[in-house]
């Protein structure tokens, strides 16, 4: 298999940290490749983007050209500089969803192991209750209750997606949590906090980190889903689901604009996932990952 | 040399695999480096060694069979005169589970749990073709009779699981000689039974062997044990073999250093310390359940360890000594009873406790490997205690680090090291520091030496006993061993099905007149002598478990 050295060897206490970095097999590169670009162009949107986020600068659903390099949008708009755009509203909001995601659903999932009894009971119950609604749905109901802005989505996004790192933490910790190394801090009398953070959570990082690549995309096709449905970002404001919204109308007359955004998304999120498909390859047990292949 | 008598002839047999270390480069290593032997039919050969010695390699071997990612590099191995290695894959088959057979070390994995024990003991022989089911089955039945099993006519419709560990090993063996082969493959087939139950399934594959005169390889790292069924033995190491003869020989004359160490492995002398009429430690009358589970674990169970001395809980699987250890150590609260620590009793719970009662009680583990944390280096882990318990830190601390690692003979570069850059000594030894750390009144020793290889287990012993004559700590030594508990104890408390039937000082629980199970206890310990065994089976009173 073709592989990529980024780092070779260490010293034994850096082991740790190099195995991840090993070998990278050529799936990963291509996602960590694509993902890059993304990234770069979510960053630098101001200075990349050819024309202004809405400025009309042609006539409505312009083909591909040099002076348009993906045609023009419905309005008129350059449909390049609204998907870097795009990219930037698009990514952001799904990195805050999920960041908060991880904090409230990891944090609570170990403590749920950890602590046990009523208050795993109450907590699990609670995320059962939330997770036999259809996520769609609910979000529809609240956010069309709660004032529109970017809070309350990143919130209504996190919350709902952290149900499901909830189960996650919660059910890698109860692994973790009857180990021996960690009966021995109980025996030491170390505190909740110190047997979550230094004993638990390290060891848990693995599956956790793959599992935050995936929840990105989920959060990604959420958001968009949501968009396109006129409760996400709202326009002028550009994000891919809303764009391939205002495009749709183009299909009919055999204009591809609504699919660029669309394939973005799906470009994006297979990239992430060639990613988070390595991490859990190489860590996936706690003596730091699988040996050979 | 080869005879019309020899069976399997293995010549300069070299086995390699590749090993994928996560922070170098994949390389290659050797596990058999040029191993030769010749077995004749009907003799039985012993191969000895510790961990990664290439013992099961071998045997797995003789099957021309390498576990994943092993390959045979080189050599020769024939089984009656036939090439084994350079033979087609369909003449393999022909071989494996007719020819030559195999019994693992655990029968519990090595049984399919869905299907009924008959038709998994007598699968093989009718893959192969020879007989008849009917046949087969009143084979498979008169075996049964042979190894000793009850029912034999029906324990054959029995799952997997609704027969005792002893017996499972006793149906696999039948497995194997059912097919009637001229080689069987014994990889530790006793090493995971207690030893009251192991002695009777070593009795049932001996009299199997005599019975059928089938050849045997018998794989183990316990000499004493060998020394019971082999004719010949072979001592390994790394690899290579250190002695090769016959058993007689090995046991009273050995040649080689290493075989030496082997053979006085635990010999250990530990007078027994004096009664100081003081006592650190007072358990008195606790019974005990699991939440959630009627059934008694612990029931009156009463104990006393005296300060600077040790205290050995010995008893089978199932007994409940680490039940005992769990109460003391607060993490299950017993029903009634109460246990007194230094003058004070102390709460049942866990949170109840002060800590400097956590401080004062330490514990070690059997698991070395899963006591610690992977993802802290022996620094942390030695060091939390320190900061912990005395709020030491920065030099203060690296200064008692490195006299804790040097107390347990580590030197200061391993400080740094992850607990998998360990081999398993030294992570018994790096758990021990950590129990040291807090400078405890008594440490708890939960099977320390169980999952250890005899020399290395040896050398945690003695760092024990060197420790306990400068610190002064009280151990709690729970075991099943019987040779360990004679090396270190003090005081002895025999355990059986929850209680304490027999405890005092070591000269006298050691003593007779025995009750009938210490009797059978003592009496089960295989002995580094040829005949002990059927001595032992001669002189029983009680009927094991497992029988």
């Amino acid at each position: 298999m073709p592989f990529l050295v980024i780092r070779a060897y260490g010293t034994p206490s850096e082991a740790s940290v190099t195995i991840m970095f090993y070998r990278v097999p050529l799936s990963a590169c291509i996602g960590l490749v694509i993902t890059a670009l993304f990234l770069i162009a979510a960053i630098f949107a101001p200075w990349l983007a050819p024309y202004g986020l809405t400025e009309i600068v042609g006539g409505v659903w312009e083909p591909m050209s040099s002076q348009f390099l993906l045609g023009t949008d419905n309005l008129g708009r350059d449909l390049l500089s609204r998907m870097i755009y795009g990219a930037r509203t698009t990514i952001f909001i799904a990195a805050m969803a999920t960041a908060l995601s991880f904090t409230l659903g990891s944090v609570l999932g170990l403590l749920a192991a950890v602590v046990g009894g009523w208050f795993d009971q109450l907590l699990s119950r609670f995320v059962d209750l939330l997770m036999s609604i259809p996520t769609l749905i609910f979000a529809l109901v609240v956010l069309s209750v709660l004032p529109g802005n970017l809070i309350t989505l990143i919130l209504v996004m996190g919350i709902l997606d952290a149900t499901r790192v909830y189960r996650l933490a919660r059910s890698v910790a109860v692994d973790i949590n009857v180990m021996d190394f960690v009966e021995a801090a109980k025996l030491r009398g170390e505190g909740r906090w110190w047997i979550v953070f230094r004993e638990i959570l390290p060891n848990a990082l693995s599956p956790l980190v793959a599992e935050l690549g995936l929840r990105f995309i989920f959060q990604v096709l959420f958001l968009s889903a949501l968009s396109f449905l006129g409760l996400g970002i709202q326009p002028p404001e550009a994000d891919w689901g809303g764009m391939v919204k205002e495009n749709k109308d183009g299909i009919i007359f055999g204009i591809p604009a609504a699919l660029i955004p669309a394939a973005a998304i799906s470009i994006l999120a297979i990239s992430v996932n060639l990613i988070a498909d390595w991490i859990l390859n190489r860590t996936t047990d706690l003596k730091g990952g699988r040996s050979g292949n | 040399m080869a005879t019309e008598q020899t069976l399997l002839q293995v010549r300069d047999l070299q086995i390699g695999a590749t090993v994928y270390p996560p922070d170098a480069k994949p390389h290659d290593i050797e596990i058999v480096k040029g191993v030769s032997f010749d077995l004749a039919k009907g003799r039985v050969l012993g191969l000895i060694g510790e961990s990664g010695a290439g013992k099961s390699t071998i045997g797995l071997a003789s099957l021309a069979y390498g576990r994943g990612g092993v390959r045979i590099t080189g050599g020769e191995i024939f089984l009656r005169g036939q090439d084994i290695l350079n033979i087609n894959k369909k003449d393999i088959r022909s071989i494996r589970g007719s020819k030559v057979c195999y019994v693992a070390q655990s029968a519990a994995a090595a049984f399919n749990p869905a299907h009924r024990l008959m038709d998994q003991v007598i699968e093989a022989a009718r893959e192969n073709g020879t007989a008849s089911k009917a046949d087969l089955t009143g084979r498979a039945i008169t075996l049964f009779e042979s190894l000793g099993l009850p029912d034999p006519q029906h324990i054959g419709n029995r799952y997997p699981h609704q027969v005792s560990g002893g017996q499972l090993q006793r149906i696999m063996t039948a497995m194997a000689l059912c097919s009637e082969p001229d080689l069987i493959v014994f990889d530790e087939p006793t090493t995971a039974l207690d030893v009251t139950t192991q002695i009777d399934v070593l009795a049932a594959i001996r009299n199997a062997i005599k019975q059928t005169g089938v050849a045997a390889l018998y794989i183990s790292h316990d000499l004493a044990v060998v020394a019971q069924i082999a004719d010949e033995m072979m001592v390994l190491r790394n690899g290579e073999v250190v002695e090769h003869g016959d058993t007689r020989q090995i046991i009273e004359a050995p040649v080689q250093e290493y075989t030496r160490a082997l053979v006085n492995v635990r010999a250990i002398d530990h007078p027994q310390a004096a009664d100081t009429h003081t006592s650190l430690l007072n358990v008195s009358n606790i019974t005990a359940s699991y939440p959630g589970s009627a059934e008694t674990v612990l029931s009156d169970v009463s104990v006393q360890l005296q300060p600077g001395h040790t205290l050995a809980v010995v008893g089978e699987s199932g007994s409940g000594k680490s039940t005992l250890a769990r109460v003391i150590t607060g993490l299950l609260a017993p029903s009634n009873g109460t246990v007194e620590f230094d003058g004070r009793q102390l709460s049942a719970s866990l949170d109840g406790r002060s800590r400097d009662d956590l401080r004062q009680l330490q514990m070690i583990y059997q698991m070395a490997d899963v006591a610690m944390n992977p993802r802290q280096t022996v620094k942390t882990i030695i060091g939390r205690p320190l900061s912990f318990y005395f709020g030491l830190r920065g030099k203060e601390k690296a200064t008692r680090i490195h006299e804790l690692l040097e107390s347990i003979e580590l030197g200061p570069e391993y400080a740094d090291r992850y607990p998998a850059e360990l081999s398993g000594g030294q992570k018994q030894r790096v758990c021990i520091a950590r129990a040291l750390a807090a400078k405890p009144k008594l440490i708890i020793c939960d099977e320390v030496t169980s999952a250890l290889d005899p020399l290395i287990a040896d050398g945690i012993l003695k760092l024990l006993l060197n420790l306990q004559q400068r610190e002064q700590v009280a151990y709690l030594f729970v075991t099943h061993d019987i040779a360990t508990v004679k090396a270190i104890a003090d005081s002895i408390a025999v355990m059986y099905q929850g209680q304490v039937v027999r405890y005092g000082p070591k000269s006298r629980v050691l003593s007779p007149p025995f009750d009938d199970y210490t009797d059978l206890l003592l009496s089960s310990v295989p002995e580094m002598d040829v005949g002990w065994l059927d001595n032992a089976i001669a002189g029983r009173r009680m009927e094991s478990a497992g029988h």
